[in-house]
């Protein structure tokens, strides 16, 4: 596992590719910011096809800056012919992806290991 | 940082007026949380009045005072046992909340931007805007009220 910045880690699952967020609150400009940073180069550098999965597990609080970052990863990963997949989401923060109706845009999983068995399936 | 402490109804009422930049929201968020929490309000209360103040906090220093680094904001709340009152003011020219589209369709629904005013909605009992529009006023009650459309509340 290899850990890129402070607030992120990835590791590789089947044919995905995992990004978990470390911190639990994703709050500042500067935090989203360098989340941008961070996960853009990722999907550049597979680009396309990368099958994406971000993981919420350690994620307790998030403002609405973080569903625009989300929605401007989605756009490029869409752009790029790839999937993306949102993974462990604490029940708090999905009452704001329902509210935000963004559970119709994305795809949301219970675990890692549920997305990677869809990933894997779906090719 | 001015308080007025009611000891007839148990609460505390303060303003406080913090530099216009999206970091100066922490200290208040600092400030206000605790008082819910001294007041026995729950989680769910402490995590929607949270939301509430980072998102109506951002909209006044980004889309209000357009990051002017002159500029303030003015924070005014009011926490009791029963409920919280706050108030966002900035010093921008305001806006039409109700020209600002819902991110919840058709094209919104793909734009990174325009959710803080829907969850700002959803999270408080009570969202209104003053006729400029620079400034918000929220509740949000600890056991849910039964309004007629004949009440009203005295803002703060």
């Amino acid at each position: 596992m290899a850990a890129i910045k402070p607030m992120i880690s990835v590791e590789y699952s089947g044919n995905a590719t995992v990004v978990r967020f470390i911190d639990e609150k994703i709050l500042e400009e500067k935090d989203i910011k360098a989340l941008q940073e961070s996960i853009m180069p990722i999907i550049e550098s597979a680009c396309g096809r990368i099958n994406l999965i971000l993981d919420f597990g350690n994620v307790r609080f998030l403002s609405s800056a973080v569903l625009g970052l989300l929605i401007r990863i989605s756009k490029r990963i869409y752009e790029c012919e790839g999937r993306l997949k949102l993974s462990n989401i604490n029940p708090k923060i999905y009452e704001i992806f329902k509210i935000t109706r963004l559970t119709k845009t994305f795809d949301i999983y219970d675990s890692i290991e549920s997305a990677v068995e869809d990933l894997s399936q779906t090719g | 940082m001015l308080c007025r402490l009611m000891a007839s109804e148990a609460r505390i009422s303060c303003s406080i007026v913090v530099e216009s930049k999206p970091s100066a929201v922490v200290g208040v968020c600092r400030q206000i949380l605790p008082n819910l929490e001294a007041n026995g309000f729950g989680k769910d209360d402490i995590f929607a009045v949270h939301l509430t103040l980072e998102e109506a906090f951002l909209n006044a220093v980004k889309h209000g005072n357009k990051m002017d680094p002159a500029k303030k904001v003015k924070v005014d709340y009011s926490v009791g046992p029963d409920k919280i009152e706050i108030r966002v003011t900035d010093e921008g020219n305001g806006f039409e909340p109700e020209s600002v589209a819902d991110p919840r369709f058709g094209a919104g629904l793909y734009e990174p931007g325009g959710r803080g005013l829907l969850l700002m909605n959803s999270y408080m009992d009570t969202v209104k805007y003053n006729d400029r529009g620079n400034s918000v006023y929220m509740v949000r009650y600890k056991e849910k009220p039964h309004f007629t459309e004949s009440q009203s509340e005295t803002e703060i």
